[in-house]
């Protein structure tokens, strides 16, 4: 505690004064402003920004890991003069899912799990903002971040496709299903990690966890569709791709925003099969949304 | 003016029941609240932080209804914690800015905010390194400054000395002071020590098992009588100095007690200060006797003394006390 010292002593006068405590009359801008700062913090943490060095490598490096083949792509594109990208926008995430399930897995546990292992959590209740407010400023976050980790490569696609000249409306029309389709997958991806990271304080179990539960998931999933497909029992193919977050998002595009299946044989699911699809994944976002909100309810004080 | 106000306040779990028709009007100033582990302080807290629901009774922060106006009163309250609640991997500065923020301070506000609180709280060059260096002395002024750095009318610290060595604690509680003299913010601070809070509250309420024991000004407290602790030397005189200071006492109409079973309290002497001529009484007895005095001091209340005013209780308190 600096303590004040009259200046009369030789040798003081750079010592810094305490000029005594100010009182705060500005403005105080309440919940909603908290739950911005909150988001953006947390936008800006995913990837590494206001964090130390080594907590900005992993997520950029998968920022530019996740870009590098659509830059390609349009190189050979652009150089080749084709009539058409060597990928559809809509197919991109599905290629590069291991790419978006590492960064996910890596930031999902530190958007939850740092605030519950250092227990800052009951700092942030302490403060005008409510459980919601918190949940849905980190959901919100992880998405966001998620949303520019997939759309960025899209982006280079379909600005690299103009360049080529290829055909305008074509390429907006692929461009718009291809965000509808990422924004979808990152609420998905989002919710499905924030909830794995708050069951646990350690950073380690989350990610190991979040990575399972997506690999595992597809693994098993497209295994068993292959089986079926070989079995020659391609109706089972669709309704398989229910079980697991990356088909899903796979038979929601193939229904609905013109994708190509990547499923076996590329059986895709019907319309009827596509409504389920969807209604699947808006009640996996909509319960990823509850069981946070629950989680939270008594992480209080 | 009444900064806290509770009325037959309660919260009951299904198997325990943390508070009990708590009825306590707390003013400005420094209050400390005294109670043991699992008293019902940190129930307390969160009923008046407006984040747990009471199961009856009611409640008033700075005149708002805990019950309905939760978020107006966290906008003018501040909270520190028992716990650690520091994430290591970033700066004293940028912590307090972004919960300066999260208190709903404008970004610059924040920044300017940040970097008086934490010259206030004793945080100079190092508020740039990441906590996880911090000494627990550090990260308790840091803890503190997030709960100051939006010049709350009420702040609730929750053992702030707790885990500070002696310097550290009597730093911590100057502080404390200093938040209601200098920066003019009313503070309730916890403690299970008594002796802790004595010296820097205005007013001491004690709570056990969710029940008031007594609410009072720290005046009240002193003014009962102390315990005195002394220890004097032998020699050739008096081989046993100990019991030589005893009998003179004795023969002076003064009680004395032995120091208990503690080690090295073979040789201590405890006795009831009456008054300040109790201290001259003990000085010139020892002094006539040719011995030395090795400490005469006063030792702190135990929590438990607060409510037993039967000597042999006391006694035993004092025992466990200091």
């Amino acid at each position: 505690m600096a303590v004040e010292h009259p200046l009369t002593q030789p040798g003081e006068q750079t010592r810094i004064h305490n000029i005594g405590y100010r009182n705060y009359d500005g403005p105080r801008l309440g919940r909603a402003y908290a739950r911005r700062s909150l988001y953006s913090q947390s936008l800006r943490g995913a990837y590494g920004l206001g964090r130390s060095v080594k907590s900005k490598i992993l997520p950029m490096l998968l920022f530019v890991v996740m870009c590098v083949p659509a830059l390609i792509m349009v190189a050979v594109a652009v150089a080749t003069k084709a009539k058409d990208l060597p990928v559809d926008y809509t197919r991109y995430a599905v290629i590069m899912q291991a790419v978006i399930g590492l960064y996910v897995a890596s930031q999902g546990p530190q958007a939850v799990s740092r605030d519950l292992r250092f227990k800052t959590v009951p700092l942030y209740f302490s403060r005008p903002i409510e459980t919601a407010d918190y949940v849905r400023a980190k959901y919100a976050a992880l998405a966001s971040a998620l949303f520019i980790l997939t759309a960025a490569p899209l982006i280079v696609l379909y600005v690299g496709a103009l360049l080529a000249k290829l055909d305008f409306a074509d390429q907006s029309k692929g461009f718009g299903q291809g965000l509808a389709s990422v924004a979808l997958l990152s609420l998905l991806f989002a919710g499905i990690a924030l909830v794995i990271s708050a069951v646990t304080p350690r950073r380690g179990f989350g990610i190991a966890a979040v990575i399972a539960a997506l690999t595992i998931s597809y693994g098993a999933v497209s295994t068993v569709q292959a089986i079926a497909f070989e079995r020659s029992s391609s109706g089972a193919v669709p309704w398989l791709g229910l079980f697991s977050p990356i088909t899903l998002i796979d038979g929601v595009q193939t229904a609905f925003l013109g994708a190509s299946s990547a499923f076996p044989g590329q059986v895709g699911p019907s319309s009827a099969q596509g409504l389920v699809y969807l209604a699947v994944v808006l009640a996996l976002i909509v319960g990823c949304y509850g069981l946070l909100m629950r989680r939270y309810r008594k992480a209080g004080l | 003016m009444t900064v806290i106000a509770t009325e037959s306040l309660s919260k009951r779990y299904p198997r325990v029941t943390a508070l009990d028709r708590l009825s306590v009007d707390v003013g400005p100033g420094v209050t400390g609240l005294v109670g043991a582990n699992g008293a019902g302080k940190s129930t307390l807290i969160k009923i008046l932080l407006g984040l747990s629901p009471a199961t009856e009774g009611r409640a008033h922060v700075l005149g708002l209804d805990v019950a309905t106006e939760g978020a107006a009163i966290r906008e003018r309250v501040g909270y520190m914690p028992e716990h650690d609640c520091l994430p290591p991997d970033v700066s004293a500065t940028e912590f307090v800015v972004h919960m300066a923020r999260m208190s709903g301070l404008p970004p610059a506000a924040a920044r300017e905010r940040t970097a008086d609180t934490l010259r206030h709280v004793g945080l100079y060059e190092e508020r740039y390194r990441p906590i996880g260096g911090y000494s627990t002395g550090m990260k308790q002024r840091v803890k503190l400054a997030q709960a100051l750095v939006h010049d709350p009318q009420l702040v609730f610290l929750d053992e702030p000395t707790n885990g500070l060595d002696p310097v550290g604690r009597d730093d911590m509680l100057g502080l404390i002071r200093r938040i209601h003299t200098d920066f003019g913010i009313s503070v309730l601070v916890t403690s299970h020590l008594l002796g802790e809070l004595e010296r820097t509250c205005d007013h001491v309420v004690v709570v056990d098992g969710g029940k008031l024991l007594r609410s009072s000004s720290t005046t009240d407290f002193t003014k009962t009588t102390t315990t005195l602790a002394i220890e004097v030397t032998d020699s050739d005189e008096h081989p046993d100095g100990t019991s030589a200071v005893r009998e003179v006492l004795h023969a002076r109409g003064i009680e004395t007690h032995d120091g208990g079973g503690l080690p090295g309290a073979g040789h201590v002497l405890l006795l009831t200060a009456e008054s300040e001529d109790t201290y001259d009484l003990v000085r010139d007895t020892v002094a006539d006797l040719g011995l030395g005095l090795v400490r005469m001091e006063q030792r702190r209340h135990h929590i438990a003394e607060v409510f037993t005013d039967s000597d042999e209780q006391r006694k035993e308190a004092v025992g466990h006390g200091g």
